[in-house]
C-alpha cells in the first residue's frame, strides 16, 4: 500500500488504515505538548502541489510536515495544464528532479496525482483529486468517530448532499464500509451518482429514512456551482429538504454525531446551531486533521535509498 | 503490509540480528526472582544518591522500560514512604535510525502526567546496549522541558556502547556477542524475566 | 508493372462465400484469376502459405489531420499506417483545419494523397458548413470534387430542422450521411460512460441515452426521407436495438462498430489513462456484447476504426481536458480476430465487415476476390503474436489504449492497385 503513497482509501486494506489511525493517535499527544515538534522529518521536503486552491487542507499539511521538522514548500501552478502547456509529465519530471520526500497533491481533475505519482519515485500524498478521492479528510473522519464511539465496526453512517460530486463521500464509503460500518447516502437524485450500489451504500431519497438509526451524520458542502448547472434548484429548496437542523436529527440515534468537512455554509446543509454546538464534532475533525496527517507523513516520508543504493548511483 | 515491531529490549542501530547459524533457544539469564531483587536494589541505590526524593520522575522507555518503571516506583513506594511520579515516554519518533530503515517502526503511547521542568528524571530502560535509545530518550526529554536532572536506570547493561553514555543504576551487566538478542519478557500473571539469544560465530550450531 | 502471384493461402471472398485454398494473380492493377495450383513463373511471387487471402480492408472511418493538424498526422503516415494495417483504402473525415466542406478542400486532400499515400483516400465531406450544424454543405459540388459521403463527425446536428434537410438533400446525390450520435446536453461534462465506474472514478459521465436519443432521432429523420443514414461508431445496447428495428422496417440504415467498443469497457479507463477516453466512451459489458451481436446478425454492417490520432503532449494531460480518441488503423485487425476467435463471426463475416460491406456503403468498387476486381489485397496471419509498439508504427502518434500489449494476428502484405505497398519483412514500399 503505503510504498506507492497515498491515492485513495478505495485501495487501502483495512490493515493499513487501523496502522494509519492508530499512528494518528500517537501523534495528537504530540499536539498537547508545549515543544510541538519531533525531529522524525529533520531535512527531509515536502511539497504542496496544489493545483486546485485550499487553505485549510493546505496549511494542516503545512503545520504537519513543520511538526514533524520537515522543510515545506508550497507550489500553486496554474490550475489546468491547458493554460500552461506543461503536460502532466512535464510536471512529473521537474519535481522529480527537486527530489523531494513527498509530494502532496491536490487537482481540480480526478487522476492527476495518480498520473503524477506514476512517474515519480517519491511518495504521493492525495489531498483531493476532483470528485474521485481525499483519503486524508476520510481518514480523519473515521479517527474523529473512533474518538467519539470507540469503534467502527457495526455503525451507520449516513452522508447527505451533492455525492456525486463529493470526494469526500467516495472516501469515506470506502473507509467506513472497510472499517466495518454500514453507509448510506441521501440527496436529491440529481445528486447521487449512476450506480452508486456498485459502491457498497444503499441510497435514499427520503432524508428521514436515511437518518434512521445513524449513529454518524456527515452533512457535505452544497458548492453553487451545481446550482449553475441546474443539479438542484434552489438553496431554500435543498434546505428544506436534506438541509439538517436538530428537529430533523431526531430521527437519527440520540447519540449521533455530526460531521462537516468544512467550511459550512450555514442555514444550507447544517443549521447554524447544529454546526456550532454538540453533537457538531467538526472542530474535531480540524484538530484530529494536524495528528492524521503527521501520521500519514511519518508513514510515507523520508522513504530513502540504502547507503548501497546510493553508492550504485 | 508487514511491520514488525522491534523486539523488546534491542533496538536496530544496537546491536541487530545478523546471525548467521541457527540461534540457540532462549536461554533465561535472570528469572523472576532475579529481576525482583535487582529492581529493589535500584530503589535502594536511588534512595542514596537523591536527597530530594520528591523532585524525582521515573520515566519509562517503551516497551520493557514501562513495567519497570512503575516496580521501581513502588519499591521506592514501600522503601521510602514516596511517591514518585511515573510517566511513559515513546523515543520513536527521535530515533537516528529512521533514516536508513525502509519501514516506519510502530509508534507507541506517551504519557507525560506531570512537566518536567526542575525535576530530577531518571530514565527507565530494559536492556541498554549502544547507548542511542538513551540518546533519543534525552532528546524528547528536553523537548518536553528542562529537567534538573537526568539519571539512567537500565535492568541489564550488554555493553556494546556506541555513544557516551552513561547508565547511573544497572541491575546486572550481561556480557554478550554484537550478534546476540537480550530481550525482557512479562507472563501473563507479571513476572518478568530476561532472555538471551546467543547467534554469534562462537555459538555451537 | 509486375503480375503478382499470391500463391498458397486461404482466400476468403465475401462476396461468392468462397473460403477455402487457393492462388490469385494480379496484374495491371485487377484481379486477374483466382483458381487453385497457379502457375505464374514471371510474375513476382508473393507467398501466402497459412495465411489468409482476403480483399484489402477498406476503413470506412479513420481521421488522417491533413490539412491543418499535421503534427498528430498527415496523409502520407496516415496511409502508411493504413496499408501496415492491411487497409488498402481509408474514408477521412472532414474535421480538418480547414474543415472540408469546400471542392478545393477536397481537391487538396485527394492530391496529397495520389503523391503521398499508399492507401487509397477517399474524402468524406462536411454536411454542414464549418461543421457548425446550421448550413448545408454544397454537396453536388463536393461530390463531384471526390467526397464519397457526407459527415459531420466530431460534431453533432444538434437542430433537428438542419438534420432533417441534410438527409433529405443527401439523396440527391445518393450518398451516405454518416451521424456522429451524440445529444450534446445529454453529453454535458462526460468523459466517459455514466456508469459504476465512472461514478468510482469521480469522472463525469456521458450516458448510454445520449447515443440512443440522437439515433432515434436520427433514424425517424431518415425513415420519411427516404435518405442512406450510416451511423459511425455504434456503442450502445440501445442503439443497435434501435437500428435493428429500423431495419426491419425498411430504413436505409446502416452502421459500424470499432475495434475498441467490440472489445474493451469502460473497466479500461480505472487508472485514468487517457488513451481509454474515446467519444462515444468505452461502455458497460452489456454492450460491449451487444454490439458484437449486432456485428454477428448483420444489424451492424461494418467494423472501421475511428483512427484519431492526438499527440502526446495533448494526451498527457488531466482526463477531462485529453481530446477523446485513440489510433486504431496498425491494430485493428489482431484486435478483431479475436471476434473469430470468440466465435463471434465466421472469418467469412469478418471480412465482409472490414472489406466488403464498407464498399457497397461507400459505393465503392471494391470488397472483392474476383476476377476483374481492383487489385487491393490484404494478406493476414491469424495467429502470429507480436507486442504493439506505438512508438514503431508507422502513425506520428502514440495513443492507443493497447500500446505495450501483445497481440494475435498481424497483417503480412496488403496490395493496392495490383502493386505490394506492405510487407511485415520489409516495411512500407513508398510509392
Amino acid at each position: 500500500m503505503m510504498g506507492r503513497g497515498l491515492l485513495g482509501i478505495e485501495n487501502l486494506a483495512r490493515e493499513d488504515i487501523e496502522l494509519i489511525l492508530e499512528t494518528a493517535e500517537h501523534m495528537k499527544e504530540v499536539g498537547t505538548r508545549d515543544v510541538k515538534k519531533v525531529p522524525t522529518l529533520r531535512g527531509r521536503t515536502l511539497i504542496n502541489l496544489f493545483f486546485e486552491p485550499s487553505t485549510r487542507t493546505r496549511t494542516s499539511f503545512e503545520i504537519a510536515g513543520k511538526r514533524l521538522s520537515a522543510d515545506v514548500v508550497n507550489f500553486s501552478p496554474a490550475s489546468s495544464s491547458l493554460s500552461k502547456a506543461e503536460s502532466i509529465l512535464d510536471t512529473a519530471k521537474t519535481l522529480d528532479a527537486m527530489d523531494p520526500d513527498a509530494v502532496v497533491i491536490r487537482h481540480k481533475v480526478a487522476g492527476v496525482p495518480k498520473r503524477i505519482a506514476d512517474q515519480l519515485g517519491a511518495p504521493v500524498i492525495n489531498a483531493g483529486d476532483g470528485a474521485h478521492e481525499h483519503p486524508t479528510q476520510a481518514l480523519l473522519d473515521m479517527l474523529t468517530v473512533l474518538e467519539q464511539k470507540e469503534h467502527v465496526d457495526g455503525l451507520t453512517v449516513t452522508i447527505i448532499g451533492d455525492i456525486a460530486h463529493s470526494r469526500v463521500a467516495r472516501s469515506n464509503i470506502h473507509g467506513f464500509r472497510k472499517m466495518g460500518a454500514e453507509v448510506r447516502v441521501a440527496g436529491p437524485p440529481t445528486m447521487i451518482p449512476a450506480e452508486v450500489e456498485a459502491l457498497g451504500v444503499k441510497a435514499y431519497g427520503s432524508l428521514r429514512e436515511a437518518l434512521e438509526g445513524a449513529d454518524v451524520v456527515m452533512a457535505l458542502r452544497i458548492q453553487q456551482e451545481r446550482l449553475a448547472d441546474a443539479t438542484f434548484p434552489s438553496v431554500r429548496e435543498y434546505a428544506a429538504t436534506f438541509g439538517l437542523d436538530r428537529a430533523k436529527l431526531r430521527f437519527a440515534k440520540d447519540d449521533a454525531i455530526v460531521m462537516h468537512p468544512g467550511p459550512v455554509n450555514r442555514g444550507v446543509e447544517l443549521a447554524a446551531d447544529l454546526a456550532d454546538h454538540r453533537p457538531s464534532v467538526i472542530l474535531d475533525q480540524v484538530r484530529n486533521g494536524v495528528a492524521l496527517r503527521m501520521a500519514v507523513l511519518y508513514l510515507l516520508a523520508g522513504r530513502r535509498r540504502t547507503v548501497a543504493e546510493d553508492r550504485e548511483k | 503490509m508487514s511491520n514488525t515491531p522491534p523486539i523488546q529490549g534491542t533496538r536496530p542501530g544496537e546491536a541487530g540480528n545478523a546471525g548467521s547459524r541457527r540461534p540457540q533457544p532462549d536461554s533465561v539469564v535472570l528469572d523472576d526472582d532475579a529481576v525482583r531483587r535487582a529492581l529493589l536494589r535500584i530503589a535502594h541505590e536511588i534512595v542514596e544518591r537523591n536527597s530530594d526524593l520528591g523532585s524525582l520522575y521515573l520515566v519509562g522507555v517503551p516497551n520493557g522500560g514501562v513495567p519497570l518503571a512503575r516496580r521501581v516506583a513502588a519499591n521506592l513506594r514501600q522503601l521510602a514512604a514516596q511517591e514518585v511520579l511515573v510517566g511513559v515516554l515513546d523515543t520513536t519518533l527521535y530515533r537516528d535510525d529512521l533514516i536508513t530503515r525502509g519501514e516506519r517502526p510502530r509508534l507507541r503511547r506517551t504519557e507525560m502526567p506531570s512537566s518536567v521542568d526542575d525535576r530530577c528524571v531518571i530514565l527507565v530502560d530494559d536492556v541498554a546496549s549502544t547507548g542511542r535509545t538513551i540518546r533519543a530518550a534525552m532528546d524528547a526529554l528536553m523537548d518536553f522541558g528542562r529537567p534538573r536532572s537526568v539519571q539512567v536506570a537500565a535492568l541489564v547493561d550488554r555493553g556494546h556502547r556506541e555513544l557516551p553514555i552513561r547508565i547511573d543504576y544497572v541491575g546486572k551487566n550481561i556480557p554478550t556477542q554484537r550478534e546476540d538478542l537480550v530481550r525482557l519478557r512479562e507472563g501473563e500473571s507479571g513476572a518478568l524475566e530476561v532472555l538471551l539469544l546467543r547467534c554469534g560465530e562462537g555459538a555451537p550450531a | 508493372m509486375a503480375r503478382v502471384w499470391i500463391q498458397g493461402g486461404r482466400v476468403l471472398d465475401p462476396g461468392t462465400g468462397h473460403d477455402g485454398p487457393a492462388d490469385v494473380l494480379l496484374a495491371d492493377g485487377r484481379v486477374v484469376e483466382v483458381a487453385v495450383g497457379l502457375e505464374a513463373p514471371d510474375a513476382d511471387r508473393v507467398d501466402a502459405t497459412g495465411f489468409w487471402v482476403v480483399p484489402g480492408f477498406i476503413d470506412l472511418h479513420t481521421h488522417l489531420r491533413e490539412p491543418g493538424h499535421e503534427y498528430k498526422e498527415d496523409i502520407a503516415s496516415g496511409g502508411r499506417a493504413a496499408v501496415a494495417g492491411g487497409f488498402s483504402a481509408v474514408a477521412c473525415m472532414a474535421n480538418t483545419d480547414p474543415v472540408n466542406d469546400d471542392p478545393a478542400v477536397t481537391g487538396f486532400i485527394l492530391d496529397r494523397a495520389r503523391q503521398d499515400s499508399p492507401a487509397r483516400v477517399y474524402p468524406v465531406a462536411a454536411a454542414t458548413r464549418g461543421l457548425e450544424g446550421r448550413v448545408m454543405t454544397e454537396m453536388v459540388a463536393l461530390r463531384e470534387a471526390g467526397a464519397v459521403a457526407f459527415s459531420d463527425d466530431g460534431q453533432t446536428v444538434m437542430d433537428s430542422g438542419v438534420q432533417r434537410r441534410v438527409l433529405e438533400y443527401s439523396t440527391l446525390v445518393g450518398r451516405p450521411v454518416i451521424v456522429h450520435a451524440e445529444d450534446r446536453g445529454l453529453v454535458g461534462a462526460g468523459v466517459m460512460n455514466e456508469g459504476p465506474t465512472a461514478t468510482r472514478l469521480g469522472l463525469p459521465g456521458n450516458p448510454a441515452a445520449a447515443e440512443t436519443l440522437c439515433v432515434a432521432r436520427d433514424l425517424a429523420l431518415a425513415e420519411f426521407s427516404g435518405a442512406h443514414l450510416h451511423v459511425a461508431h455504434v456503442s450502445t445496447a440501445g442503439a443497435v436495438g434501435l437500428i435493428r428495428d429500423a431495419r426491419c422496417r425498411g430504413v436505409h440504415v446502416t452502421a459500424e462498430a470499432t475495434p475498441h467498443h467490440l472489445t474493451l469497457t469502460e473497466e479500461a479507463a480505472l487508472g485514468f489513462d487517457t488513451n481509454t477516453k474515446m467519444a462515444p466512451p468505452l461502455r458497460s459489458e452489456t454492450d460491449v456484447a451487444a454490439c458484437r451481436q449486432g456485428l454477428a446478425d448483420g444489424t451492424l454492417d461494418a467494423i472501421a476504426t475511428d483512427h484519431a490520432p492526438h499527440a502526446v503532449h495533448e494526451k498527457e494531460v488531466e482526463f477531462t481536458a485529453a481530446p477523446p480518441g485513440v489510433l486504431g488503423l496498425e491494430t485493428a485487425a489482431a484486435v478483431v480476430l479475436a471476434l473469430v476467435r470468440d466465435g463471434v463471426l465466421s472469418p467469412l463475416q469478418l471480412v465482409a465487415a472490414l472489406s466488403t460491406n464498407p464498399a457497397k456503403i461507400l459505393g465503392l468498387e471494391a470488397g472483392r476476390l474476383v476476377r476483374g476486381a481492383p487489385g487491393d489485397v490484404t494478406i493476414l496471419d491469424p495467429d502470429c503474436t507480436w507486442t504493439y509498439d506505438p512508438a514503431k508504427g508507422y502513425s506520428k502518434s502514440r495513443n492507443s489504449p493497447w500500446a505495450g500489449q501483445c497481440l494475435q494476428g498481424q497483417v503480412v502484405a496488403t496490395l493496392v492497385a495490383g502493386r505490394l505497398v506492405y510487407h511485415r519483412d520489409r516495411g512500407v514500399l513508398v510509392p
